[in-house]
């Protein structure tokens, strides 16, 4: 019998084609749109196009005095506006050299870990919805919601709270705030587990997000991703630790590292955040000495001039705020160094050669805020 | 051998943790607890936003149409976005000499962000944040408002 040599034909031969995914897609979790570069199933490379939702922040900053720029930072990562907020008060007191009540110091701490908990919460919630479980985006946001409920008594917002100003706090705390958080820990403590026993230990979830997405400490290091998602690859990136703001040079907590670098990692390092920030606030909650709520300012606030630089530890990673001061009352050049924007650039080598289902998962797990990367 | 006891091993682990998964879902289909939804329009008579809730800005007037507004301008140069104007008048005070009052204290709520910095700065406490939230209009000229009540005059004390 003859031999038939059989040459296989792959069904697409060499032939790639884009896909745009976005700028209206619901696992961008925003207007991020990324054009994909695909062979059949499999990515061979992404380019993320920024801009959709650019507003000119840093350039608004210019005309705005630094008590006003306050309310532009909000805007940036809406999902932490307290620690955004606290980034530019403590630019400000740093070059005045304003030494600010202990009250405010805890309150402020308080708050950038409540912050950091709600910002997990939802985070948790739509990666859980990107990877179709749907029901811990309920579970998330029904938790989410006692964080918020408890800003909107003390700040009288929800969302974008404005309540730091330079020099302290824009109105004391709530006389129901002790209590209120108190009860939201003890209240949390026990869902989390639930969260654990949904997600975390499911299989389906744990066999999709293994070993996908691989950054190595060298790439989270020379692409510039921190927070947990660097954290998730075995780098000691965390600016509470190392650059000591507020109050986290007193309290004792434990920076979250996990060496994986997998998508799977990214997100246990998370989930330990937000016990992390619970033991944070446990230690404070029942010490917030009494106090004035601010520091006596000027009522024009002028920095002097020269160069200005503050790091702060928001949900995302390292937000770095650059300020030039020609000596006026507001800023020469504002500048901030978004985490989101250094996480997303690492996107394209890590998810490469991967399927792109795997790609939601990715992304989901860099946890990018799509405002935060424009500003 | 050992990947054959593995692989019915891995088929339990997996089970198991499905049915842990489930038993959370199943408890909150049975027993809810506590009921987080809000049944929004319906409930519009006992809905109770909380005291410093951010609204809106709003001039509060006494029983005699007072206000405390002097007429500084102060908020309007906080504001950020140019949200406020004021407009003052001058007018023959008691003893003969010309006095500043406000005319119109006008509020764009459209563009205010809620920043708090007019009722913050305020030197008269002359601001507060109103509790109401509806406002969804379909014609944007409503959402400008002139705060000072028609006929109100500042309180004596202040004056
Ligand atoms: S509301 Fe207050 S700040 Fe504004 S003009 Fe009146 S008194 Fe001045
Ligand atoms: S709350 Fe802020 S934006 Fe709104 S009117 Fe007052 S100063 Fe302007």
């Amino acid at each position: 019998m003859k031999e038939v040599i059989h040459t296989p034909v792959p069904l697409v031969e060499e032939e790639e084609y884009h896909i745009n995914m976005g700028p209206q897609h619901p696992s961008t979790h925003g207007v991020l749109r990324l054009v994909v570069t695909l062979q059949g199933e499999i990515v061979k490379s992404l380019k993320p196009h920024c801009g959709y939702i650019h507003r000119g922040i840093e350039k608004m900053c210019e005309k705005d005095t630094y008590p006003q720029i306050i309310h532009l930072t909000d805007r940036i990562d809406y999902l932490s506006a307290h620690i955004n907020n606290h980034a530019v008060c403590l630019l400000v007191e740093k070059a005045l050299e304003i030494e600010v009540p202990e009250r405010v110091k805890y309150v402020r701490t308080i708050m950038d870990e409540l912050a950091r908990i709600q910002s997990h919460q939802l985070w948790w919630a739509s990666f859980g919805m990107d990877l179709g479980g749907l029901t811990c985006f309920f579970y998330g946001l029904r938790d989410r919601e006692k964080i918020l409920d408890i800003w909107e008594e003390t700040t009288g917002a929800r969302f974008l709270q404005s309540y730091y100003t330079p020099g302290g706090l824009l109105w004391d705390i709530h006389p129901n705030f002790q209590k209120d958080v108190k009860a939201f820990i003890k209240y949390f403590r026990k869902k989390i587990r639930d969260y654990d026993n949904i997600l975390s230990g499911n299989v389906i979830f744990r066999e999709r997000s293994r070993n996908i997405g691989l950054m190595s400490k060298e790439d989270a290091i020379s692409w510039g991703v921190t927070g947990p998602s660097g954290r998730g690859s075995g780098w000691s990136c965390d600016v509470r630790k190392h650059h000591p703001y507020a109050l986290y040079d007193k309290v004792d907590f434990k920076e979250i590292l996990y060496t994986e670098g997998d998508t799977l990692a990214r997100y246990l390092v998370r989930m330990d955040e937000m016990r992390e920030s619970m033991n944070i606030i446990e230690q404070l909650i029942d010490n917030i000495p009494e106090g004035d709520f601010t520091a006596k300012m000027k009522a024009v606030i002028k920095l002097p001039a020269g160069e200005y630089y503050q790091r702060v530890e928001s949900a995302r990673g390292d937000l770095g705020l650059y300020c030039i001061s020609d000596g006026n009352k507001t800023p020469y050049r504002m500048k901030f160094r978004t985490p989101s924007f250094s996480n997303l650039s690492v996107l394209d080598h890590i998810s490469r050669d991967l399927k792109i289902a795997d790609l939601v998962a990715i992304g989901g797990s860099l946890d990018l805020v799509i405002p935060d990367i424009d500003r | 051998m050992k990947e054959f006891f593995k692989y019915f091993a891995d088929i339990f682990t997996g089970v198991r943790s499905l049915l842990i998964g489930m038993s959370v879902t199943g408890k909150y289909f049975f027993s809810p607890g506590q009921i987080v939804t809000q049944q929004y329009p319906e409930n519009r008579k006992t809905l109770k936003m909380y005291d410093r809730f951010k609204g809106e800005v709003i001039m509060p007037h006494d029983e005699n149409n007072h206000h405390r507004c002097t007429g500084c301008a102060i908020c309007e140069l906080n504001c950020p976005n140019g949200s406020i104007e004021v407009i003052s008048a001058r007018i023959d005070g008691p003893d003969g000499k010309k006095v500043r009052i406000i005319d119109q204290h006008i509020y764009h709520l459209g563009m205010c962000t809620f920043c708090s910095l007019c009722v913050k700065t305020c030197p008269e406490n002359a601001l507060a944040f109103g509790q109401e939230f509806e406002h969804a209009v379909f014609d944007r000229t409503v959402l400008t408002k002139i705060l000072n009540q028609p006929g109100s005059s500042i309180l004596k004390e202040i004056a």
